[in-house]
C-alpha cells in the first residue's frame, strides 16, 4: 500500500457514505489499494450518520432502518483496513486534476484537512482510478420567511437527530417534497416532537402510474409503510398538493401558512391556513453533489426530479475515462442503490486496472446490474413524482431573499432577467451576486435557475465550480511544484523581462 | 422561419465593447441590433476584474485610448446606475528592490509626458496607502487615475441605456455576414433568420477571428487564458489595485508559457480578487493548480494578512489578443461596411468606451477622431 502522498494508489474514492464505503471494501477485497477520503470523522455519510461515541447513544440504530447493511459494510471495512484501505477522515477535497507529470492515466486528489477544512494542511493523493461518491445535498426552494430562525432543512433536522439527538423544536411542521419528509416526520415524532402537519407539494398519484416498478421494489414499499404506520400512530396528518407559502414570527417561527397547490405547484388563492408551530423542517428532495466531476468535464444528464446528475454507463463509468461515480451523484436513489452501485463501480475499476474486462461479465455482476437497474427505475418514478412544478415561483414576493448569503431578493433576480438580459443562472449570478456567497449557490441554485428561465421548465445548470470547497490562500500557496512544466505551445520568446 | 429586421447598424457581441459601441451609436441617433450567441457579458467581460488602467501602459496609441476611456467612464458613471460599481480607487505598483524601483521611475517619467499622473511612494510611506502591505519593499508608484468597474453590470446597463434604440437578440449566433453585389455589407444571417443593416461591427471578443472569417477576412484573434481567485468577503483590507512591477512586463510579453504576477484588489462587494496569470493554451478551461499556487503565493507575499483567508472560487477567462497586443478598431477596407472592435486582450473593460465612441464617430461622420493607424484591422495581412 502506498505510504506517502507521492505514491500511487489503485483507486481514490471521494466520499465514505454508502456508495464510497461499498466501493472501498469491494475494491480492497479484489486486491486494490484504496484511499478513502471523507470530510467527516466517521464513515457512513449522511444516511448512516450516527452519534459520536461520547454521546453514549445506546441504540443509534433506532433512527435507522437498514442498520444491518451498514454494520456489515463496517465489519468488512475493519477487516480490510490494515491491508487495502487507507482511510483519510476529515479530508475536504477541493479539486481533482489529471496528472500531467509522468502518467497520463493518474489523478491527483487535492484536499485540506481539519474538522471544517480549517486544519489547512494541504494533502495530495495520487491514484490510477477515481471513484466519486460525493452524495447529495438538500434542495431548497425559497418562500417568504424562510430565513427566520426556527426554519431548518428537513435533511438537517434528520442529521441533528441522528448525530446529536437534538430536536429543532417542540411543534415541528415538516414541509417540502420527497420521500424524506415522511422519514423525517416519523423520526421527529419518535423522538418526542409534535408534528402538526406534513406538507407535501406533490400528489402521490405520480407513483400510481408506475405500479410495476413499485411492485418490483417491495422493500421500498415496506419502508414507506413503516413510516406511514408510525405517522398514523402519532396522529400526524399528511397534506399533499400543499406547501408552506409563508412563515410568521418576529424573532423566530411562530406559525406557518399552508396553501393548496394546483398541479403546477401554483398556490391556489384563498386556501391559506395558519398552522401554529415553533419550527419548520423543510426540503425539496436532494440534489447530486457533482462539482468535482463537472470540473473534470464529466457529462451530466437532466434527472427526472429537475436536478442535474452525472451521465453514467452500465458499469458506473462517467464520460471521462478513468473516472467512475456511484450513489446519489448519478441521480438520487437512496442507500441501497448506492451500495449496489459502489460495488459495481469497484468491480469495474478492478477489471479495468487488471486489464481483464471479462471480470465484469460474470453472473454476480449480471445480478448486481439487474438489482441496480430495478432500484434506479424506482428512483426515477419517485424523482418524477416530486419534480417541482413551474408554478412554485408564484409564492415568492419580490422582497423574498432568494440568495441568503448575498441577500439577493427575488425582485432583483427578476429585474436582471427582464431588464438586463440575463437568461441563465450564470448571468443572473454575474449581475446580482446571487450564488456568490458562502454556500456557492448550493442553497439558491435551483431557485435562481427557475427564475432565470422565467418560470418555464428549467434546463439544469451544469456550471463548473473548480473549487468544490473553500481553501485558504496559504494552503493553495503551499501546493508543491509539479515535477515538470508544460511544454510551451508557441515559438515566441520566453518570459518577457 | 425568416424574419426581417432592419436597423442602422448591427453589433455582434454583447460584452462590454459591443455594449459600448451600441451605446454610443444609439446616443448618436442610430438604431442598433445587438446579437450574441450567448447571454450579456457571457465571454471575457463576465470573467474580467473590471480594470480601468493607465498605470500598466507604455506611452503610445493604447495609452491615448485608455486616457480617453477613463474620462468617458467617469461620465458614464454619472449617468448609469450606481450598481456598475465604478470606483476611482487608484493603482499602486510596487517594487521589491532598488533596480525594480528605478525601472518604475523611468516608466512613470515617460508616462508623465503622455498625461499620466504618478507619484513615487517611498518605502516608509507605502503603509499609509496600504496598511496591510508586507514590509521590506523598496517603494512604489501611486496612479490616482486607475479605476475599477463591475464589468458585467456595466455591459448590461450600457445596453439598457440606449434610449430604446438598442435591440438586443441574445442566444443568437451569427452564421454568415451577408454582402451585396460589390462585396459591401448588407446584414447578417443567424440561426433564426436575417438582420439587415449597412454596417456590421465585430465586437465578438475571443470569437472575433471566427466572425471575421464568416465575413470573408482574416483577423488573427487568439485566446490568452487567465485565472482569477476570488476570496470570501472581507472588510476593506486592500484599498487600491496593487500589483508588482513584473506585471507590466508580463502584459507586454508574447510568451505562450504560464506567466504570473500578483495583482490584488478589494471590491465594493467584499471579496478580494487575485490575478493575474497569462498562458496560451487555446480555450482549455482545465484547472491549473500551478497557476493557482503561483497566484496564491504571490498574493500572500504582498499581503501576508491574506494567508488565512479562504478562496471561495476560481475561474478561467480568455483574453482576446492580436499578435502585436493592440486591438483592431475601425473599418475594414477589405469588406465595405464591416468594422472591427475587438482584440483588446486584458484591457477591454478599460478601453471599451473609447472604442465605442470611435466606432460611433466613424458611423456618423465617416472618419475617426484620432490617429487609429496602429489599430487598423488589416495590418496583419501579408505585405503584397
Amino acid at each position: 500500500m502506498p505510504s506517502s502522498a507521492s505514491d500511487l494508489y489503485d483507486v481514490a474514492i471521494v466520499g465514505a457514505g454508502s456508495a464510497g464505503l461499498s466501493g472501498a471494501v469491494t475494491a480492497a477485497e479484489l486486491g486494490l489499494s484504496v484511499a478513502l477520503l471523507d470530510t467527516s470523522a466517521q464513515v457512513g455519510g449522511q444516511f448512516y450518520r450516527h452519534p459520536e461515541p461520547a454521546l453514549g447513544a445506546v441504540r443509534p440504530e433506532a433512527l435507522h432502518h437498514d442498520w444491518s447493511a451498514f454494520r456489515s459494510l463496517h465489519r468488512r471495512l475493519e477487516s480490510v483496513e490494515s491491508s487495502g484501505v487507507t482511510r483519510l477522515a476529515g479530508h475536504h477535497v477541493w479539486a481533482v486534476t489529471r496528472d500531467d507529470a509522468d502518467n497520463a492515466d493518474a489523478w491527483t486528489v487535492h484536499a485540506v484537512t481539519g474538522a471544517d477544512g480549517d486544519g489547512e494542511r494541504p494533502v495530495r493523493v495520487r491514484a490510477r482510478a477515481l471513484l466519486l461518491a460525493t452524495g447529495a445535498y438538500e434542495r431548497q426552494l425559497p418562500f417568504p420567511g424562510w430565513t427566520l430562525p426556527g426554519v431548518v432543512g428537513a435533511g438537517g433536522a434528520q442529521a441533528m437527530l441522528k448525530s446529536g439527538l437534538v430536536l429543532p423544536g417542540r411543534r415541528v411542521v415538516v414541509a417540502g417534497s420527497g420521500p424524506l419528509l415522511l422519514a423525517v416526520a416519523s423520526s421527529l415524532a419518535h423522538a418526542g416532537a409534535r408534528v402538526p402537519a406534513v406538507v407535501e407539494a406533490s400528489g402521490y398519484l405520480g407513483y400510481a402510474r408506475h405500479m410495476r416498478t413499485l411492485a418490483a421494489n417491495p422493500h421500498k414499499l415496506a419502508e414507506a409503510a413503516v413510516h406511514g404506520a408510525a405517522l398514523l400512530r402519532h396522529g400526524v396528518r399528511v397534506r399533499t398538493r400543499s406547501a408552506v407559502t409563508a412563515v410568521h414570527g418576529r424573532d423566530r417561527v411562530e406559525a406557518v401558512t399552508v396553501s393548496r397547490l394546483d398541479r403546477d405547484w401554483r398556490p391556489v388563492a384563498g386556501t391559506g391556513r395558519r398552522v401554529e408551530c415553533d419550527a419548520l423542517a423543510v426540503g425539496f428532495g436532494l440534489a447530486p453533489q457533482i462539482e468535482l466531476a463537472t470540473a473534470l468535464g464529466c457529462a451530466t444528464r437532466p434527472a427526472k426530479d429537475g436536478t442535474s446528475a452525472l451521465a453514467l454507463d452500465a458499469l458506473q463509468r462517467t464520460s471521462v475515462p478513468g473516472v467512475w461515480a456511484a450513489g446519489e451523484t448519478g441521480g438520487v436513489g437512496g442507500a441501497q442503490l448506492a451500495i449496489a452501485e459502489g460495488e459495481l463501480a469497484a468491480i469495474s475499476i478492478a477489471a479495468r486496472l487488471s486489464g481483464r474486462p471479462a471480470a465484469t461479465a460474470g453472473g454476480h455482476v449480471r445480478s448486481l446490474r439487474r438489482r441496480r437497474d430495478r432500484m434506479r427505475a424506482f428512483a426515477d418514478v419517485m424523482a418524477a413524482a416530486h419534480r417541482p412544478g413551474p408554478g412554485w415561483t408564484r409564492w415568492l414576493d419580490d422582497d423574498t431573499d432568494v440568495c441568503r448569503c448575498e441577500e439577493v431578493t427575488a425582485g432583483r433576480i427578476r429585474e436582471a432577467v427582464t431588464d438586463l438580459g440575463a437568461r441563465d443562472a450564470r448571468t443572473v449570478k454575474l449581475l446580482t451576486r446571487a450564488g456568490m456567497g458562502w454556500c456557492q449557490g448550493r442553497m439558491c441554485g435551483a431557485a435562481v435557475a427557475c427564475l432565470a428561465a422565467t418560470g418555464g421548465d428549467v434546463p439544469p445548470s451544469a456550471e463548473r465550480r473548480p473549487l468544490a470547497v473553500p481553501v485558504t490562500l496559504a494552503a493553495l500557496a503551499s501546493l508543491a511544484e509539479p515535477n515538470t512544466t508544460p511544454e510551451p505551445t508557441g515559438s515566441d520568446s520566453t518570459d518577457g523581462g | 422561419m425568416l424574419t426581417r429586421n432592419t436597423s442602422d447598424v448591427i453589433v455582434v457581441g454583447a460584452g462590454v465593447v459591443g455594449a459600448a459601441c451600441a451605446y454610443y451609436a444609439a446616443r448618436a441617433g442610430l438604431t442598433v441590433t445587438v446579437l450574441d450567441r450567448g447571454p450579456v457579458a457571457g465571454g471575457t467581460t463576465g470573467a474580467g476584474e473590471g480594470n480601468l488602467l493607465v498605470s500598466d501602459k507604455e506611452p503610445g496609441p493604447e495609452l491615448e485610448l485608455a486616457l480617453l476611456s477613463l474620462e468617458l467612464w467617469r461620465e458614464l458613471a454619472d449617468g448609469l446606475p450606481d450598481r456598475i460599481e465604478y470606483e476611482p480607487k487608484g493603482g499602486l505598483v510596487i517594487a521589491s528592490d532598488q533596480a525594480g524601483l528605478a525601472a518604475l521611475r523611468d516608466f512613470a517619467t515617460r508616462q508623465g509626458g503622455a498625461g499620466v499622473t504618478a507619484h513615487e511612494i517611498p518605502a516608509d510611506r507605502l503603509h499609509d496607502l496600504e496598511p496591510h502591505l508586507t514590509s521590506g519593499l523598496a517603494g512604489g508608484f501611486h496612479y490616482p487615475q486607475d479605476a475599477q468597474v463591475m464589468p458585467a453590470l456595466a455591459a448590461a446597463h450600457l445596453l439598457r441605456s440606449g434610449g430604446g434604440r438598442i435591440r438586443p437578440h441574445l442566444g443568437e449566433e451569427v452564421t454568415e455576414v451577408i454582402t451585396g453585389a460589390s462585396g459591401e455589407v448588407r446584414g447578417v444571417r443567424t440561426v433564426n433568420g436575417e438582420f439587415h443593416a449597412p454596417y456590421v461591427v465585430n465586437a465578438a471578443g475571443t470569437w472575433g477571428g471566427e466572425l471575421a472569417r464568416r465575413a470573408g477576412v482574416e483577423l488573427p484573434v487568439l485566446p490568452r487564458r487567465g485565472f482569477v481567485l476570488v476570496t470570501e468577503p472581507l472588510p476593506r483590507v486592500v484599498r487600491h489595485k496593487v500589483y508588482a512591477a513584473d506585471y507590466i512586463a508580463d502584459v507586454a510579453s508574447g510568451s505562450a508559457a504560464l506567466q504570473t504576477s500578483p495583482v490584488v484588489e478589494g471590491t465594493p462587494a467584499g471579496p478580494v480578487l487575485i490575478g493575474a496569470s497569462r498562458e496560451r493554451v487555446g480555450f482549455d478551461r482545465t484547472l491549473s493548480t500551478e497557476a493557482l499556487r503561483r497566484l496564491a503565493a504571490g498574493a500572500t507575499a504582498l499581503f501576508p494578512v491574506l494567508a488565512g483567508v479562504r478562496v471561495m472560487r476560481t475561474y478561467a477567462g480568455f483574453r482576446p489578443y492580436l499578435p502585436d497586443h493592440l486591438p483592431a478598431i475601425g473599418p475594414d477596407p477589405r469588406v465595405p461596411g464591416l468594422l472591427h472592435a475587438c482584440g483588446h486582450e486584458g484591457a477591454g473593460i478599460g478601453l471599451a468606451p473609447a472604442t465605442g465612441l470611435l466606432i460611433a464617430r466613424w458611423l456618423i461622420h465617416g472618419q475617426l477622431p484620432m490617429n487609429t493607424e496602429p489599430f487598423r484591422p488589416e495590418r496583419f495581412d501579408p505585405v503584397p
